[in-house]
């Protein structure tokens, strides 16, 4: 989605701060709506869900002392798109643990049309019986296709398609910046 | 790198980041091999026939458990029982088969080049199963990947390929795609199943056993096909097994503590390989044959994957 065009920067919309305020508000709402860490477990999807699901564990792990699981989903087989994107590249699914009856937290930077979390649920329930399935987003930027609602968002931050939103992580990028990308006119 | 190509027809023609790629795409799908439910959507609606017009075991079924367990449907085809029985042609079984709209053939025969003559023809891609004494690219990419995980990387290791050099289509896939990742290979057999001029090919020779294996990373047995001593080619099985069979014994006089020992199978157990090296620690053959399916599903997917590339019309 970034290649196609040249993108340039639009404007910020969480700094350092503000990112890291969010995840531990989104922490504490998944102790406090699932009553502790009894049973939970993150999976993050690749590759930037992955880093905010260690981090949100990270994180109930100092409010709460308790170890949560992080595992890792690749959704690439289960996509509704593989014949437009060409030749798939598989990085792995890494879930070293059992997620029946566990209430599981999918984590994801950027909720969008709905149809990565679709995938992610066909692909989570084919590992086995979960007892709950719930949804951390970073940042929600609207535009669903599909019935898809988050239980803990980070931020909702309406935008237009034509604009593209741009999670920064320091374990990817160097930095923890969310910004806003729009492409440059030509 | 992305994977562009219509076919996998030879080890020869590929990259080496195209087999990176194939081999990478293979390691991320083994995990599916040890799931309660083993099946991805991801070849949903494609159709994958088997084209074999020889016997095989472990490449046809490996072959369609790789498509069953991508959702693909796998139709089964033998030349025995089948039309080609009958008297029809090569060409003309693959172009109604083609008729039927497939998505992928897999296709093994005797002869060199039948699955490039397929690829020429046909629109569906076309993986070569093994065509004659000329390449077996999925044999190499599994050999690689076990090499691999064994080893950690490609670059730098010694590998010995010892038995019928000038029969073996293993062997010759191996030595390309092993000399492209940057081994070192050393082919060893009798003189009259080591091909002239092999030397061509990158790879050393050596004419006893002994000296093939001393200080390698990996030793891979090929099977000696006993029709090669009616062909007078070696005076013996008797006479094979004693030189060039690998025992224990010189394998604990010769090789490495960690030498992998390798084979393609069907092993012929007491000429090739004795028992106790086929079943030791030193071997991962079994190892091999459960790479082959992961490595299977890498194919199908990138081939079917690349081919809605080419198809596709209109930007998504």
């Amino acid at each position: 989605m970034t290649s196609r065009s040249r993108l340039r920067e639009k404007a910020q919309v969480l700094d350092d701060a503000a990112l890291d305020r969010a995840l531990t508000r989104i922490a504490h709402e998944i102790l406090e709506r699932n009553g502790g860490a009894k049973d939970l477990a993150f999976v993050g999807l690749r590759t930037r869900g992955i880093t905010l699901a260690q981090r949100l564990a990270a994180k109930i792990a100092t409010i709460d002392g308790a170890q949560t699981p992080v595992g890792t989903l690749d959704i690439t087989l289960y996509r509704d798109d593989l014949d437009m994107r060409g030749a798939p590249v598989v990085r792995g699914t890494d879930i070293p643990f059992s997620i029946k009856n566990k209430t599981v937290v999918l984590v994801d930077d950027v909720l969008y049309t709905g149809r990565t979390i679709r995938a992610a649920l066909d692909a989570l329930i084919d590992l086995g019986r979960p007892g709950s399935i719930q949804l951390a987003i970073l940042i929600d930027r609207g535009h669903r296709e599909l019935p898809i609602r988050p239980d803990f968002i980070g931020k909702n931050l309406p935008t237009s398609r034509r604009e593209s939103v741009a999670v920064r992580l320091k374990e990817h990028d160097g930095e923890d910046r969310v910004v806003i990308e729009e492409p440059e006119e030509a | 790198m992305g994977w562009t190509r219509k076919d996998l027809l030879t080890m020869r023609e590929l990259e080496a980041a195209e087999i990176i790629t194939l081999v990478d795409t293979a390691a991320s799908l083994q995990e599916i091999a040890g799931r309660e439910i083993k099946k991805v959507p991801a070849l949903r609606g494609k159709t994958i026939v088997n084209l074999f017009y020889e016997n095989s075991t472990r490449t046809r079924t490996s072959f369609e458990i790789a498509g069953k367990w991508l959702s693909a449907d796998v139709i089964n085809f033998s030349a025995s029982g089948s039309s080609a029985a009958k008297g029809e042609s090569f060409i003309d079984t693959a172009r109604n088969i083609a008729a039927m709209s497939p998505d992928v053939v897999v296709v093994r025969h005797s002869s060199a080049g039948a699955a490039a003559i397929l690829a020429k023809d046909l629109s569906c891609s076309i993986v070569n199963a093994g065509d004659g004494a000329h390449e077996h690219p999925t044999q190499a990419l599994l050999d690689l990947l076990t090499i691999r995980e064994h080893k950690g990387h490609f670059e730098g290791l010694n590998v010995a390929i010892v038995g019928d050099i000038s029969h073996s289509r293993v062997a010759r896939s191996n030595i390309h795609g092993m000399r492209k990742l940057g081994m070192t290979v050393t082919v060893a057999g009798p003189p009259t199943l080591i091909p002239p001029f092999v030397q061509e090919l990158g790879v050393k020779v050596a004419y006893r056993l002994e000296d093939a294996i001393r200080d390698v990373d990996v030793i891979m047995m090929l099977r000696l096909q006993q029709e090669r001593m009616t062909a007078g080619l070696i005076p013996s099985l008797r006479e094979y097994s004693r030189y060039w069979g690998l025992t224990l014994d010189k394998l604990r006089a010769q090789a490495r503590p960690d030498v992998l020992i390798m084979h393609p199978g069907p092993v012929n157990r007491g000429v090739e390989l004795s028992p106790e090296v086929a079943d030791g620690p030193y071997s991962v053959i079994l190892d091999q044959v459960a790479k082959g399916v992961a490595v299977r599903m890498g194919v199908l997917l990138l081939l079917a994957g690349a081919k809605s590339e080419q198809a596709k019309g209109e930007p998504a």
